[in-house]
């Protein structure tokens, strides 16, 4: 039986629900996993002392961990790690520390995992236009896609056991700059309106912004909308040289559905398209499909949403 | 003067479609081209040569194939163009580790990466390979701002962070708001008449197998409408049917 490792994923310095992901995953390579929390204060880690499934939550505790720093955050873990196969999530972050990690064990990493099977692990290649399976002999650190495996329940009481740890910080952070937008960002949400050139306009994303703002989503663009418009910033961008994302549910507004496009999104739970072109090839990847103009189909949207979400 | 390191890769054009041979993808008939975000690096790379003097030489990983990225990157502005003889599958492990043996000879201050390769789109290189040269790193960055140290951003929860970072270090770019520079004449035949430094290393054996290949699941066909009125009941069927509002 294979020992599995979770690393909890840390977002705003708490325990995210996406490590209950994590959990299943080890589980499907064999094992119940020991939850290591990598925080600055041991409380941090009574977030995962209900999830169920875990052999045990192990609290990492370091004031390493109170910036992420990847030399410091791969070195504070390594010390306490148990030996096994190390599971992260894939968010950017803990790609960075899963490779540094690995590195630092004398392992391989396999990245961006969406299935476990029979010991196999699966993950999109070519931007999600393959999938690629490998193997592992011996331990490795994977890192699991997050939105993919069910979560782990929350019924669990696991002892929560402290141990102190050091590492080698070799950066400072300078500053913190916050984003102009109150928006949450693409990168961090569960649900995503995004715009493409289709809008006609960048003054026009106001409408995208409006349906955000009821539903507490980001907004996000496509490439051609970021490289015509000025206005329309590329931490927006989703895609292959933007971001890659994959909410619960994703709504593309006047999006032709480009490969490049494609390639960060088609992971998304639920697609919804709203393009005025019935060919467009993002309608192939829609759950729901609309052929209309935004102008006709986005009031309808933001009234219904409005009227849902009171 | 800097001695200033950019890693490229090569991999299938962005645009291509990628198909099936068997059981493994089939890429002889798809053009290769330098991974988009090495572009990035190699202009980080170019931009702190110009910054510091120095020279920025690029590596890649490959066969004789691998020769065009490197001549690609020459075109541009690189000095030297080294690749490391290797035209078999590694796993990151094998490939961190000869990418190290060598430029752990070449007294550079900094590597410059992309914060992915366009085809296995993992992002493990830049940080892993930092890790076995005992340097700092950073990933994804989109902005370099070159001295003693450099300062670079990074996108951090709720923003961005700007975060000073000692040398010798390893940094993967992101896309940002730099354009990267394209070759031009001049370039492109300095580049025809480069020699590739070619370097044999001892390869490691890999841990990671590749099982197969395969296309991705199909979607099932979904719900489709005409008129902008339906938006509303597939605002319902949102909530009702997907559970996901």
């Amino acid at each position: 039986m294979t020992d599995t490792i979770v690393i909890a994923e840390i977002v705003k310095g708490a325990v995210h629900p996406t490590t209950a992901e994590l959990i299943t995953a080890a589980h499907a390579l064999g094992s119940q996993p020991v939850v290591v929390v990598p925080c600055a204060d041991a409380s941090v880690a009574d977030g995962a002392a209900q999830f169920s499934g875990a052999a045990r939550v192990l609290a990492a505790k370091s004031d390493v961990f109170s910036n992420y720093d990847a030399a410091g955050w791969a070195s504070a873990l390594d010390a306490v790690v148990p030996a096994g196969v190390i599971i992260t999530s894939a968010s950017p972050q803990s790609k960075d520390l899963a490779a540094r990690l690995a590195a630092r064990r004398g392992v391989s990493v396999v990245q961006d995992v969406v299935q476990i099977e029979g010991g196999n692990l699966t993950s999109p290649i070519y931007s999600g236009k393959a999938m690629q399976t490998v193997s592992l002999s011996g331990n490795a650190v994977v890192s699991v896609r997050p939105n993919v495996f069910e979560a782990a329940g929350n019924d669990g009481s696991n002892d929560v056991s402290v141990v102190d740890t050091t590492g080698n910080i070799a950066t400072a952070v300078q500053e913190f700059m916050a984003r102009a937008s109150t928006r949450i960002d693409v990168a961090e949400a569960n649900i995503i309106i995004s715009g493409g050139r289709g809008m006609g306009s960048p003054a026009n994303f106001t409408h995208l912004e409006a349906i955000a703002d009821t539903l507490g989503a980001a907004v996000g663009a496509s490439r051609a909308a970021v490289d015509t418009w000025d206005e329309i910033p590329h931490s927006m961008q989703v895609g292959q040289t933007g971001k890659t994302v994959n909410p619960n549910l994703y709504i593309a507004v006047g999006i032709s559905g480009a490969i490049q496009h494609l390639a960060g999104m088609r992971s998304s739970k639920y697609i919804v398209a709203i393009n005025k072109d019935a060919d467009a090839p993002i309608f192939q990847h829609a759950d729901y499909g609309i052929v209309a103009t935004w102008e006709e189909a986005l009031p309808v949207l933001q009234s219904t949403l409005s009227t849902m979400m009171a | 003067m800097a001695n200033i390191i950019v890693l490229v890769k090569q991999v299938p054009d962005t645009n291509a479609r990628i198909v099936l041979s068997g059981d493994r993808v089939d890429l002889s008939a798809v053009k290769k081209v330098m991974s988009p975000y090495d572009e990035f690096a190699v202009e980080t790379a170019l931009q702190h040569r110009e910054s510091s003097g120095g020279e920025v030489t690029a590596i890649t990983v490959g066969g004789s194939g691998a020769d065009k990225v490197l001549k690609d990157a020459k075109a541009i502005g690189v000095d030297h163009i080294i690749r490391i003889d290797c035209e078999a599958q590694i796993d990151s492990n094998a490939l961190q580790s000869i990418l190290a043996s060598v430029i752990s000879n070449l007294g550079a201050e900094v590597v410059y990466c992309g914060k992915s390769a366009a085809d296995t789109g993992a992002g493990s290189t830049g940080p892993g390979l930092a890790e076995r040269l005992g340097w700092a790193s950073v990933s994804n960055t989109t902005s370099v701002t070159f001295g003693d140290q450099l300062s670079v951003v990074t996108p951090s929860s709720g923003g961005n962070a700007r975060i000073n970072v000692p040398l010798p270090a390893v940094i993967s770019c992101d896309k940002g708001d730099i354009k990267a520079r394209k070759p031009n004449v001049k370039g492109i035949m300095q580049a025809k008449k480069a020699q590739v430094d070619v370097r044999s290393v001892d390869v490691p054996a890999s841990t990671v197998s590749v099982v197969a290949h395969s296309m991705p699941p199909a979607k099932p066909a979904g719900k489709s409408y005409q008129g902008g009125a339906a938006a509303a009941e597939v605002a319902q069927l949102l909530r009702d049917e997907a559970n996901v509002i």
